[in-house]
C-alpha cells in the first residue's frame, strides 16, 4: 500500500495525504509536470481528464475537463502559484463554466505537493484546503468514482441511472 | 483510522438533491437563516409550486426539514455541517486513493525502463 497516511481537519477543511512510491522524485515529479501523464491520472477511469492548456510554471494556467460516459464535460481550471522541481508545486484549483470560464461562486481550493526524496523512493505529501463545505460537495461531486459522478447541474435522472452502474 | 461513509442510497440522495443549483442556494440560505417556503419562492423565478418540490427533493435528503408553523410552512438547514464535512472528506480521500493507486500503475509501467 503506498498511501501512508492521510489526515482530515473538518474545522479548518482540509485534507492531507502522505503518499509514497517506488520511484525517484524526477520521476514522480513527472506525473505532475507532464500533462500528458497527469490527465492519465486525475479523473476517474470513467470520467478521463484532458487538459487543453498547462503552463507549468509560476503564473500559468491549466483548463482540463473530464469527459463523463455520456460525453458529457466538466470543467475546471488551475493557477500554478508555485514550480519548484523537483520538490514543491502549488496550485489553486477551481470550476470552470462550458466555456472553460472560471465559476467564482463555487470556490477554489489550494493544494499544496511536495516530494521528498527516501533514497531512490519518493514520499509525497499533498494538501487540499478547502472554504466551505459546499464547495467540498462539489470537489466530491466532481471527482467522485462510478456510482456518484455528478457534473454540476445534470438532472436526476441521469444522476440516477449512474448510481445504479 | 476509522472510514465513516454514507450509505449508497443515501449518497445517492444527497447528491440528487445537491446537483441543482436552486437547491443548493436553497441549502446555504436556510443554513443561515430559517425561511418559508413562500419566503424561499420569491428568490426565485419559479412558481412557489416548483419551490416547493424543490424543499421536498431536500427533505428525503435530509438536509432541510420543514415545520408548519400557523399558516406558514418554515424551513431549516438540518445538516450538522461539520458531521457532513467530516463524510465529504471520506469521499474526498477516496478520489485521492484512487488517484496514488492510479499513479502507482503508471510509474509501474516504466520501472522496467529506470532499471
Amino acid at each position: 500500500m503506498t498511501v501512508i497516511s492521510t489526515e482530515k481537519d473538518t474545522e479548518a477543511l482540509h485534507f492531507r495525504l502522505v503518499a509514497e512510491f517506488d520511484a525517484g522524485v524526477e520521476r514522480v515529479w513527472r506525473i505532475w509536470a507532464d500533462a500528458q501523464q497527469l490527465q492519465r491520472w486525475w479523473g476517474p477511469p470513467t470520467w478521463p481528464a484532458t487538459f487543453e492548456t498547462y503552463e507549468f510554471e509560476e503564473g500559468g494556467r491549466a483548463a482540463y475537463y473530464m469527459t463523463g460516459p455520456d460525453g458529457e464535460k466538466a470543467r475546471g481550471w488551475w493557477r500554478i502559484t508555485a514550480v519548484e522541481p523537483p520538490r514543491l508545486l502549488t496550485f489553486v484549483d477551481g470550476f470552470a463554466d462550458e466555456n472553460g470560464d472560471p465559476v467564482p461562486d463555487m470556490g477554489e481550493t489550494a493544494a499544496t505537493v511536495t516530494l521528498e526524496d527516501l533514497g531512490g523512493r519518493t514520499r509525497m505529501t499533498m494538501t487540499t484546503a478547502f472554504q466551505s463545505i459546499e464547495q467540498l460537495e462539489q470537489m466530491v461531486e466532481m471527482g467522485m468514482e462510478e456510482g456518484i459522478r455528478a457534473a454540476l447541474g445534470q438532472v436526476d435522472a441521469l444522476l440516477a441511472e449512474d448510481a445504479s452502474v | 483510522m476509522v472510514v465513516q461513509t454514507l450509505r449508497q442510497d443515501e449518497v445517492d440522495r444527497l447528491f440528487q438533491a445537491l446537483a441543482d443549483a436552486t437547491r443548493r442556494d436553497i441549502v446555504a440560505r436556510v443554513l443561515v437563516a430559517e425561511y418559508s417556503v413562500s419566503g424561499l419562492a420569491e428568490q426565485y423565478d419559479m412558481s412557489f409550486a416548483a419551490v416547493q418540490k424543490h424543499v421536498a427533493v431536500l427533505q428525503r435528503a435530509s438536509l432541510v426539514s420543514k415545520e408548519k408553523r400557523g399558516r406558514e410552512q418554515i424551513v431549516r438547514g438540518e445538516v450538522d455541517g461539520v458531521q457532513r464535512a467530516r463524510r465529504l472528506l471520506d469521499d474526498y480521500e477516496r478520489i485521492w486513493r484512487q488517484r496514488v493507486d492510479r499513479i502507482t500503475d503508471l510509474l509501474g509501467e516504466d520501472a522496467g525502463d529506470d532499471d
